[in-house]
């Protein structure tokens, strides 16, 4: 089994997050990046899967160079190789354009990424993938097992869990408990210096999205106490301060 | 040793928050490769040893099973080369590693600097191609605890005036003695031991658990490095197979050296626990309310702040530049005795200032304040006093040896 892992490269959820050029781009002073963390969720069922035998390992990321790092942990945490491809990753319809020209090239049978990306939190991409190779997509994948070649899935939806069994190939946006994360080890990182990591060029896509600005949150109020059985004083403020009522 | 098992370890439900001071922008100088196996075994902390080790410390509990995840992350001689099962990695990666475990523990930090740095170093550089095959890739992956027998109950600072001794009986050596103080010896599987021949020199031996008149009863009632476990090693006409003497080099130089490389892990842990201390002070000075402020406001809280970033900024520089020697195999003895002294010292200093600015949270188990300190007040002793590493200097200055 041939299972490609798509990874995000997102700022740590830590980050301080603030825009430059006119509102336009985010800043990335002083910015730790990661890989995406439901992205990490995938690839950690990808490694078991390939530990317990039979499957090879790609890791995919949409990005310019400055993603190599990340890339690099990937391939440290276990996986036989890696493909940029080299590109800012604008907008959701183009990365997933980009992605399933690779599961074209190389024939993977099995695509998984993570639910969604923690920095603009789309969570298409996956259904982008699976209706533009027209194979299924299932998201959010809380499990997945294998037997034989048939796939047992266990998927989050509203007020419950579905079961579902699917046949390869498939794309699944995946989410914890579908593996714990995987801590790279010394000797995984020394032999992903030279694991192969191609760099190809993207594909052209007629992105339909343009970006205008950004905008921060506004800030938090600070809180006022007021004591219970104080209730004209909270309607007060309510009206007045507040202006909800 | 307590009596509980790990299953009912209490795991703590605070969140580490950890993140290195880095004032003098020093990660410029790292590779990307040592920044990851930074994180990677910061997060190995973060999993593995954070939530759990207030509790084994409280309890004076050695958690055997960290031996094996120590292994599978690669902590145990990760210097040495591949073919060993060893991560051959260079000395800033490994000052690296050293400074984000004990920046968990000092204990655990001991566990795994005496694995790699005390048996396994001297079995790579004084043992033969047999040796090394039999011994390291069991000791790289945690299926074996190793220990190391230098110091004795009446020899510390002194080690040639050593009394354990070994006799050549044709078919095997007879080994007698007793060592003290010693790291992971109650547990351990494999005892580098010097002992002194016929001749009166130190050579290293090899003593494996289970061979007859060998014993390891443990030490109790530390209040330093709980965590982790220390005992001795008792020789009773131990019968030692030739096979196992470490012929590689003899005399006091041999031991002397393990130690450097030792102490080198021990200048990076220690500013390690440094930053826990100091990062736990910087926010709980933020967080503090006293006479209406935070008491980050009051100044003699910041002076204790300035002066911990100060010190911590100047111990990682030295680190540094001694690991870029390492690396280059140019650093010398008074070189690491420099580093870790002032970086042990320092760090103790620290966690005692971190511990007036926590008030009386600093004493409990809640923040790792005072647990850092007490760990502290044997890393400023063993592997070479405090005032020892002060005469390795002061004799480096004037051609002096003032120890003899």
């Amino acid at each position: 089994m041939k299972i490609l892992v798509c990874i995000t490269h997102v700022p740590d959820t830590t980050s301080k997050i603030n825009f430059t050029d006119n509102n336009t781009r985010f800043d990335t002073t002083g910015v730790q990046f990661i890989i995406g963390p439901y992205d990490d969720y995938a690839l950690a069922r990808a490694i078991e899967l390939k530990e317990a035998g039979g499957a090879s390992v790609t890791v995919l990321n949409v990005g310019l160079a400055d993603t190599e790092p990340t890339i690099r942990k990937a391939l440290a945490i276990g996986a036989d190789d890696a493909i940029r491809v080299n590109a800012d990753p604008t907008d959701s319809f183009f990365v997933g354009a980009q992605i399933a020209e690779q599961v074209k090239a190389g024939g993977y049978d099995l695509i998984l990424m993570g639910r969604e990306s923690i920095d603009y939190n789309s969570g298409v991409v996956h259904g982008i993938v699976g209706e533009l190779l027209g194979i299924p997509s299932i998201s959010p994948v809380m499990k997945l097992e294998f037997e034989g070649t048939k796939a047992k899935l266990a998927r989050e939806i509203e007020g419950g869990k579905e079961y579902l069994e699917v046949s390869l190939p498939f794309v699944a946006g995946c989410q914890e408990p579908i593996a714990e994360w995987k801590i790279p080890n010394m000797r995984g990182i020394m032999s992903a210096r030279t694991k192969p990591l191609k760099v190809v060029e993207p594909v052209a896509v007629d992105s339909g999205v343009q970006l205008q600005k950004f905008e921060l949150p506004p800030a938090k109020g600070s809180v006022k106490m007021v004591s219970a059985d104080n209730v004209a004083e909270l309607v007060t403020l309510l009206k007045n301060e507040a202006k909800v009522l | 040793m307590s009596s509980h098992t790990a299953s009912e370890t209490k795991k703590s439900l605070k969140q580490d928050l950890f993140e290195h001071p880095d004032f003098y922008a020093l990660d410029d100088l790292l590779t990307e490769e040592h920044k990851l196996i930074r994180s990677s075994v910061r997060d190995f902390v973060k999993r593995n040893i954070s939530p759990y080790i207030e509790d084994w410390a409280q309890r004076a509990h050695f958690p055997y099973e960290i031996v094996r995840k120590f292994g599978e992350i690669g902590a145990f001689g990760p210097t040495l080369p591949e073919e060993y099962g060893c991560g051959g990695l260079d000395y800033i990666s490994y000052g690296l590693i050293m400074q984000e475990i004990e920046r968990g523990d000092s204990g655990m930090r001991s566990t795994a600097s005496v694995q790699g740095s005390l048996v396994m170093y001297p079995i790579y550089k004084f043992g033969n191609e047999q040796q090394r095959k039999k011994y390291l890739p069991k000791l790289a992956s945690g299926e074996w605890l190793g220990c190391f027998g230098l110091t004795e109950p009446d020899h510390g600072s002194n080690p040639s005036g050593m009394v354990t001794h070994f006799k050549d009986m044709g078919d095997h050596f007879l080994l007698n003695g007793a060592k003290m103080w010693i790291s992971n010896s109650p547990k351990a599987d494999v005892a580098v031991v010097w002992a002194k021949n016929e001749a009166g020199r130190i050579q290293g031996l090899i003593v494996e658990r289970g061979m007859e008149g060998f014993s390891t009863p443990e030490t109790h009632g530390k209040w330093s490095l709980r965590a982790s476990t220390t005992g001795e090693l008792v020789f009773d006409n131990v019968k030692v197979p030739k096979e196992n003497l470490l012929t590689g080099k003899d005399g006091l130089g041999a031991p002397m050296m393990c130690l450097d490389s030792a102490r080198y892990g021990i200048a990076w842990g220690a500013i390690g626990a440094a930053m826990d201390c100091y990062e736990s002070a910087r926010r709980y000075a933020a967080e503090r309310i006293q006479f209406g402020k935070p008491i980050a406001s009051f100044q003699l809280v910041q002076k204790k702040l300035a002066e911990m970033l100060s010190e911590i900024t100047k111990a990682q520089l030295l680190n540094w530049r001694l690991g870029v020697l390492m690396n280059e195999g140019k650093a010398t003895t008074p070189q690491i005795s420099l580093a870790k002294r002032n970086n042990v010292h320092v760090a103790l200093e620290i966690a005692r200032e971190a511990r007036q600015i926590h008030g009386g949270m600093g004493i409990t188990g809640e923040y790792p304040i005072m647990r850092h300190m007490m760990n502290l007040e044997s890393v400023v002793t063993y592997e070479g006093t405090h005032d020892i590493h002060l005469l390795i200097l002061g004799n480096k200055i004037t051609g002096i040896p003032a120890f003899v």
